[in-house]
């Protein structure tokens, strides 16, 4: 059975999902954040989780964005291939609904329409859209607006065969390094391994979409991701980049088949302001 | 060490200030960021004025979200530093005094830091929403055309910042993520 959606059913969702979502952290990353304030023993980096505590609230009674980087909106769609869309077109009815929230929400417009002649588009649009057909009649939308302090100290390495885990591990470990306190630590650390170049890109953005705290189902993998938050939390870069023991909230990795000549490795940051929050039509 | 100062800066207030050190910023200060930075850089290359002398001010690196009816300002939190960096060292050798971001900065700036006897403060990235409450009045004052990213005149309460770079050339960050 074809089952119709209209396209202005994803404009409302949309919409709605942008503002929620630069207000109030979800679930799992505001629990992450009061895990970080346990654990935290730095004394700055105390100072500054108390900062962030007291700045979610804020943001939630006050309805005013978490971060001033609302970020550019990042948007999955897991398509159902039973699933008809009507009424108009699915790309332009994702970014009307990034522009009716970005202005409804009193969020911040920082999307430029070309790279290099960088003139504000003044609307937050275009999205990022990121679309699979999967099996059955729903569709699962995501909403990540990824924010530009950790954007930028993102990377991508091919590495070879035989540089292994060992140079998986030391990737990671060099790319949170080198960012420093310009990501706004605590971070979420989004890893992706294997597939082609644009394939790690893409596994590295969804592992941050993930719950914080899920671990991967492969066990080698799972073992991977506690190893690494153990070591990129002893750098002692520290919230705000001021020292301490907790660099990051978690490290996601996905991984998927790659060709018998390479492993891509891609790490992509954020801040503590991982904004991620999905429905399902 | 923990201190009030007052905005506009004076040398000798900045000149005792030291990486590590709490400060409580109350005064005047302004913001400006990457599309600004850019355009000044042109205007001061055609040999024109600046539209802010930058003479013992300081600039804060950050670009609002808009604010709502009855509100001063939304959302207000720094912006990383470093891409002002290649623009940095001549507004301070033009007088500016003290900047505030997030992040590290190039040795560029740091020499110019120490040359001119200025000063780099930190606000707390992804503190937007908490910071914007000590902001009692923003007026946009140049390049309003930019938006979020125009040049905007601030007038701030005990806003919270600490030292990263100081007039020694002390750099607050330098010993963190050595681990």
């Amino acid at each position: 059975m074809i089952r119709e959606i209209d396209v202005k059913e994803i404009t409302r969702q949309i919409r709605d999902m942008c503002i929620e979502v630069n207000y109030s952290l979800s679930e799992d990353m505001a629990c992450a954040m009061k895990e970080a304030a346990d654990k935290e023993r730095g004394p700055l980096g105390k100072k500054v989780l108390q900062q962030l505590k007291e700045n979610l609230e804020i943001a939630k009674e006050e309805q005013i964005p978490i971060c001033q980087d609302t970020g550019m909106a990042v948007i999955f769609l897991e398509i159902g291939q039973d699933v008809h869309f009507i009424g108009g077109d699915l790309g332009q009815a994702v970014d009307e609904g990034v522009r009716q929230g970005y202005a409804e929400g009193y969020l911040r417009k920082s999307v430029v329409g070309d790279p290099l002649l960088r003139e504000n588009t003044k609307d937050n649009t275009p999205a990022v859209l990121h679309t699979s057909i999967v099996p059955g009649d729903r569709v699962k939308i995501t909403v990540a607006p990824k924010g530009f302090g950790s954007e930028n100290m993102s990377r991508i390495a091919m590495l070879k065969p035989a540089q292994g885990v060992e140079g998986v591990k030391q990737v990671i470990l060099d790319t949170v390094r080198e960012a420093g306190p310009n990501a706004c630590p605590p971070l979420a650390v989004g890893v992706g391994i294997g597939g082609t170049f644009e394939k790690a890109a893409l596994l590295s953005k969804q592992a941050l979409t993930r719950p914080v705290g899920e671990p991967a189902k492969d066990a080698h993998i799972r073992a991977l991701e506690e190893e690494m938050l153990e070591k990129v939390n002893a750098l002692g870069i520290g919230p705000g980049g001021l020292g301490g023991n907790v660099t990051a909230l978690a490290v996601h990795i996905n991984a998927y088949a790659t060709h018998i000549a390479g492993l891509p490795v891609a790490v992509n940051l954020c801040c503590h302001v991982n904004r991620h929050v999905k429905r399902v039509l | 060490m923990e201190y009030r100062i007052t905005a506009p800066l004076d040398k000798d207030t900045a000149g005792k200030l030291r990486a590590g050190d709490y400060v409580w910023i109350s005064g005047t200060i302004y913001t400006a960021r990457d599309a600004a930075h850019k355009r000044m850089q042109e205007a001061l290359d055609r040999g024109e004025r600046l539209p802010v002398d930058w003479k013992d001010n300081i600039i804060y690196y950050m670009g609002p979200s808009p604010a709502r009816e009855g509100r001063v300002i939304g959302s207000a939190g720094p912006t990383t530093s470093s891409r002002m960096d290649p623009y940095t060292p001549r507004l301070l050798d033009m007088g500016l005094c003290g900047m505030i971001g997030k992040g590290k900065r190039s040795p560029e700036v740091l020499d110019a830091i120490v040359r001119n006897g200025a000063v780099y403060f930190a606000a707390v990235g992804g503190a937007g929403a908490l910071l914007s409450r000590q902001i009692k009045k923003a007026e946009v004052v140049a390049y309003g055309d930019l938006g979020t990213e125009a040049i905007r005149k601030l007038e701030v309460e005990d806003f919270p910042v600490i030292v990263v770079i100081d007039k020694e050339g002390n750099d607050l960050y330098k010993n963190n993520g050595k681990g």
